[in-house]
């Protein structure tokens, strides 16, 4: 067929002109965008470990990178980095599982139904306003300091973000395309499972993200309130008996587990997105 | 193309079905698994009456508008004249007023699967691979067999696996035309399909969409504010200015159809007819000519 002849030869001339450009100043440059983001750590972390041993630094206010090395080595082979890491992931997935899954059910179902969005949303943007922290001694009257205390903070402060962008979502999904999906027989659960929810991924992974970040906050502010484990309790713990370097162990590690589920929230983002034109991979260069 | 393709064609350019049966619509539910192969011939289009208003505003008065089985309409007209509204009224996305359509005789809500649309936007969903597209809302054992078919028939067999956001857009319109044909309408309404298109993709699409005609007899209405296209592609140019069809011209040439004296003068005379009522958008007035000796240097 003429027109598939016509088609191929111009998307080939597409594909070839990028292609000229030099390939190894690309090589090199993509090498140095890889490195790059290191370099500023790897900076402050040196300046930071001579200053502490020509002695500027006091052990007191900050222990030597060193130190904190050793101590986070020791702290492993103990097994005790374990067993706390162990409950504060177990704390922050079970209230991410919690407050995120009434999210998104709710967002849903505001989205979806006006009736619904009438009877809750003005309650929830009233709850909303609510810093969680602010919650905190009400918190510990009605669960005490067990672990639903905990719970309920983190999945209260992971709920909002989740429920926003879900709703927001479900709402911004092109009108153009349901219009055509109806119009091609497609209704009821089948147009809300191809069209609007596929629409909203995006929006609602956005909400995943943010909560993820608020997560860590709040399990670290409920830790250290009153826990028997978990990374608060270990850094505070630490604190009593002056030990800097296990608290910032216990600082890192938080940064670590952030860093962790921020690459696994961008890699829900990765496939869950795939179509998108933000993130196929000749798109990134 | 083979033999059995030609003989439709020839059929399909010089004797649309002037009559189809009441009862037809009971052996087209029959045969529906096979249908994609086999043409299931155009329907017949009536509007009567037909008015719309949005708020105060009048967008069709009193609109007739009677199509053959088989026939191929093009609606031109000024922007805002209520083109689309006619088409998007015929589509059944929007109530009518007053007035009443039919197809092949009955109410057109009947007739719902029979009519397909083709937006100015190809409307592809960006979440579903090309195949998945023009499957959309196909039921039944082979539809990944007639999709492909459906594809192949657009000549994009090769792109089946890939995401609607790398095409281009002459080839997401050949998806949407695709997903549209897979349902073997016998209505394929089309709004400004090619508006957004560049002129050498616009001269490729006619070329496709009238052989895809022929082949399949659907009737086909294509709303456009390009007078040559209409007149490339159409059997009947309708007119609709200030809310009702002002001028209904058979375009009564061989296809394919390629520019000459005849092509041109029917072009020029709806075009003359769309542009001798002024409308509310005056042409923009002509910029006087600065002398040379006015010239200054913009330093």
């Amino acid at each position: 067929m003429s027109v598939q002849g016509v088609e191929t030869t111009s998307s080939t001339s597409l594909s070839d002109s990028p292609s000229n450009a030099a390939p190894d100043r690309r090589a090199l440059n993509a090498n140095v965008q890889r490195i790059l983001p290191w370099l500023f750590p790897i900076v402050v972390i040196s300046t930071w470990q001579l200053a502490s041993q020509a002695g500027w630094l006091s052990t007191r206010v900050l222990p030597e990178p060193w130190a904190v090395l050793k101590a986070f080595w020791s702290l492993t082979l103990s097994g005790e980095i374990g067993k706390h890491v162990a409950t504060s992931t177990w704390r922050a997935l079970v209230g991410f599982g919690i407050g995120g899954g009434l999210g998104l059910l709710l967002g849903l179902l505001t989205g979806t139904f006006r009736a619904a969005e009438t009877l809750l949303d003005s309650t929830l943007q009233m709850i909303r306003n609510i810093p969680a922290l602010a919650l905190i001694p009400l918190v510990i009257l009605w669960f005490g300091i067990d672990e639903w205390a905990k719970l309920f903070l983190v999945a209260l402060g992971v709920f909002f973000p989740i429920y926003l962008n879900t709703f927001h979502g479900i709402r911004s999904v092109d009108k153009g395309l349901i219009e055509m999906a109806r119009s091609y027989g497609l209704s009821g659960w089948k147009l809300y499972t191809q069209v609007i929810l596929p629409g909203s991924v995006a929006s609602i992974l956005v909400g995943v993200r943010f909560s993820l970040g608020l997560m860590w906050v709040l399990l670290i502010v409920a830790e250290t309130i009153s826990a028997q484990a978990g990374i608060g309790y270990m850094t505070m713990n630490a604190r009593e008996f002056l030990q800097t370097d296990v608290v910032l162990v216990g600082i890192l590690l938080y940064a670590l587990l952030g860093k962790l589920a921020d690459v696994l929230a961008k890699g829900l983002e990765r496939w869950w997105l795939r179509w998108h034109p933000g993130y196929q991979p000749n798109a990134r260069t | 193309m083979n033999q059995f393709d030609l003989e439709l064609q020839a059929l399909a350019v010089h004797a649309p079905p002037a009559f189809i049966p009441r009862d037809a619509s009971v052996d087209r539910r029959a045969t529906a698994t096979t249908a994609l192969r086999r043409p299931r011939g155009g329907a017949a289009v009536d509007a009567r009456g037909l008015s719309k208003r949005y708020g105060a505003r009048d967008v069709l008065t009193d609109v007739d508008l009677t199509i053959v089985p088989g026939e191929f309409v093009a609606i031109v007209g000024r922007s805002g004249c209520g083109k689309s509204t006619l088409l998007r009224l015929l589509a059944g996305l929007e109530a009518v007023d007053t007035g009443q359509i039919t197809l092949d005789g009955d109410a057109r809500g009947r007739h719902q699967a029979d009519i397909r649309i083709m937006f100015q936007d190809a409307r592809l969903l960006p979440w579903k691979r090309v195949l998945d597209n023009v499957a959309l809302g196909l039921a039944g054992p082979d539809v990944q067999e007639r999709a492909r078919e459906a594809l192949a028939q657009v000549g994009l067999s090769d792109r089946a696996k890939d995401w609607p956001a790398v095409l281009s857009g002459g080839q997401r319109q050949r998806v949407a035309l695709a997903r549209a044909l897979v349902h073997t309408p016998r209505l394929l309404l089309l709004d400004e399909p090619l508006g957004a298109l560049d002129a050498l993709t616009r001269i490729e699409m006619h070329g496709l969409i009238e052989r895809l005609w022929q082949r399949h007899g659907f009737t086909a209405l294509l709303v456009t504010h390009d007078v040559t296209e209409a007149v490339a592609l159409a059997d009947r140019v309708v007119l609709i200015e200030d809310h009702r069809i002002a001028l209904d011209e058979h375009v009564p040439l061989a296809r394919p159809r390629a520019r000459g004296v005849a092509f041109d003068a029917i072009e020029d005379r709806v075009l003359q007819r769309v542009l001798s009522k002024p409308g509310e958008e005056a042409p923009p007035p002509v910029q006087r000519i600065v002398p040379a000796s006015e010239w200054r240097w913009a330093v």
